[in-house]
């Protein structure tokens, strides 16, 4: 029964739902197939907007155009696995104001569960294929020297960053259940954190480096593993060698926060008894 | 009463009902700064890598990426505007009754349209404006002519701003589901209107392109107005000549599809 085995019985609930709501998406497949190209579009715009700058340079804060789409690819797909796994939870805020989280409380599953996998939707893959797209780009564009260690940790880099990203929205998510009007907040973390990291760290200043190195640690998405891949400085001086490896750590980390983070809203939620 | 006052009222509840939700406004404030600072950086490394590019210095660059972060929700480049309510009203069918009202469909909707961006523009635009005309080196002129003339742009962006959104907003009498349209008006709109890069940085004859188009009227103008590197006048005459072409595309396609309206019977 649920409490037993949480862990167990969230996944079979976010399977269910998430599984019914792909079912729902797809009976309407053309509309489905043109929402996706569609997602396509809105979604590249910021790599054409990139595209168009080195058409005007040849290196953007010392970073090539194969390196800058390495970074993008990275930043891209990472964000747009969280993005599809756990997004919906984005919509929480509504769900408090208008107070349907009610019903979600008393379904015998896990919240967290039902609230990521709320209107799962499908036509978020495009961000995760056109970020693979850029990636795939930057693999064959950008002359890296490959070892065995490298070429695992591309794989490892997209997984971790999902992860971290997937935390951000849980974060995200708790902190809707006291903002209530202003979730446009956590856009700034989630959007925002996803085109900081498009661009090379050696761009930003010293500062905003550091914060997002050791506060909202996103730089273990790409920045700091990537610099690693690419055989360049890591974007902080006095950043230890095996920095390049603690992304999961860096993941593992991010989960319990946003864990604990969500345990903490959860347990303020007052419904608005409407 | 009179039609100034009614629309006049109309503006000023737009305005109202935005400004009511304070903490949302506050959000959108600290979440267009954090774009800004984003923006600021990558602008600064590609200014650094090609002074001049475009005819901007850098202060110049800075100073575009601020102003496009404070009209941002002000011209609702990406749509969110009155053009998701409209677009409801006319999948449920209640713009029927709209038609019957005796005052104008399209007056009504700019006038209110107006006032919530009158209050976009004092509520979320200025402070991430003085913040970041206040970090860092931006090229904002002291002369007050430069400022009125700034003003008299941003209000026919305002505007031209909404005869686009007035038109996507319409395709719903026809196409009925609106995430395609908006989906378009969020991709033209960044793209377009300089949001992704200023338009006097796109190269060769995109640029010629992009720089005619309505979307040319939101930020690049008043921008260019603000820092003098546009004529106010001809600049006027531009943005004024999209406004009048889609406010009349606006009204023609309205008769057409008031024609085509289908009201369901209960």
């Amino acid at each position: 029964m649920a409490g037993s085995r949480p862990l167990a019985e969230g996944w079979r609930a976010y399977r269910l739902i998430a599984a019914m709501w792909i079912r729902s998406t797809l009976t309407y497949r053309v509309s489905f197939a043109l929402t996706v190209l569609g997602g396509l579009l809105v979604t590249g715009l910021d790599f054409v907007a990139i595209l168009l700058m080195f058409s005007r340079v040849d290196v953007l804060g010392g970073y090539s155009l194969p390196e800058v789409a390495f970074l993008y690819g990275l930043s891209a797909t990472s964000f747009g696995l969280a993005d599809l796994a756990i997004g919906s939870a984005g919509r929480l805020g509504t769900r408090v104001r208008d107070g349907t989280l009610d019903t979600l409380l008393v379904r015998p599953a896990p919240v967290l569960a039902q609230v990521a996998a709320d209107r799962f939707a499908l036509r978020r893959i495009s961000r995760i294929m056109q970020g693979s797209l850029v990636l795939g780009y930057a693999l064959v564009a950008s002359d890296i020297g490959w070892t065995p260690v490298k070429v695992l940790m591309v794989p490892g880099m997209v997984l971790c960053g999902g992860v971290i990203f997937s935390a951000v929205f849980v974060a995200g998510a708790a902190f809707q259940f006291v903002a209530q009007d202003a979730s446009e907040v956590q856009n700034a973390f989630t959007y925002g954190g996803q085109t900081l990291l498009q661009y090379p760290p050696t761009v930003f200043g010293r500062e905003l480096v550091r914060g997002v190195t050791f506060i909202f640690p996103v730089a273990f998405v790409n920045w700091v593993p990537a610099a690693y891949v690419l055989g360049r400085p890591y974007p902080l001086d006095g950043v230890p060698r095996w920095a390049a490896f603690a992304p999961p750590v860096v993941a593992a980390v991010c989960c319990l926060a946003a864990g604990l983070a969500w345990r903490a809203g959860l347990r303020s939620y007052r419904s608005t008894g409407s | 009463m009179g039609a100034g006052r009614l629309y006049g009222a109309v503006a000023a509840g737009g305005f109202r009902r935005y400004a009511t939700y304070r903490a949302a406004t506050a959000a959108g404030v600290f979440t267009n700064t954090v774009f800004g600072l984003i923006l600021v950086y990558t602008y600064l490394a590609l200014w650094d890598e090609k002074p001049h590019l475009g005819g901007y210095d850098q202060a110049q660059a800075v100073t575009f990426v601020w102003l496009g972060q404070a009209l941002y929700a002000t011209l609702a480049i990406q749509g969110g505007g009155f053009e998701i309510e409209f677009m409801e009203r006319i999948r449920t069918g209640e713009v029927a009754i709209d038609l019957y009202r005796p005052v104008d469909l399209q007056a009504w909707w700019l006038a209110s349209d107006l006032g919530r961006a009158l209050f976009q523009l004092l509520g979320r635009g200025v402070v991430p404006f003085v913040f970041g005309a206040l970090v860092f080196p931006t090229a904002v002129p002291g002369d007050v002519g430069r400022w009125l003339a700034f003003a008299v742009a941003v209000v026919l962006a305002m505007v031209v701003s909404f005869g686009i959104r007035y038109l996507v907003a319409l395709s719903g009498f026809w196409l009925m589901d609106g995430t395609g349209a908006l989906q378009a008006l969020m991709v033209t709109g960044i793209f377009c209107s300089g949001m992704a890069l200023p338009l006097n940085a796109f190269p060769g004859a995109l640029g010629e392109v992009v720089r005619a188009l309505p979307w040319a009227a939101q930020l690049q103008v008043p921008a260019d107005v603000l820092m003098g590197k546009a004529d106010p006048v001809p600049a006027f005459v531009f943005q004024a000549a999209w406004a009048v072409v889609l406010l009349a595309a606006g009204r023609l396609v309205q008769l057409a599809a008031a024609r085509r309206v289908v009201v369901q019977g209960g």
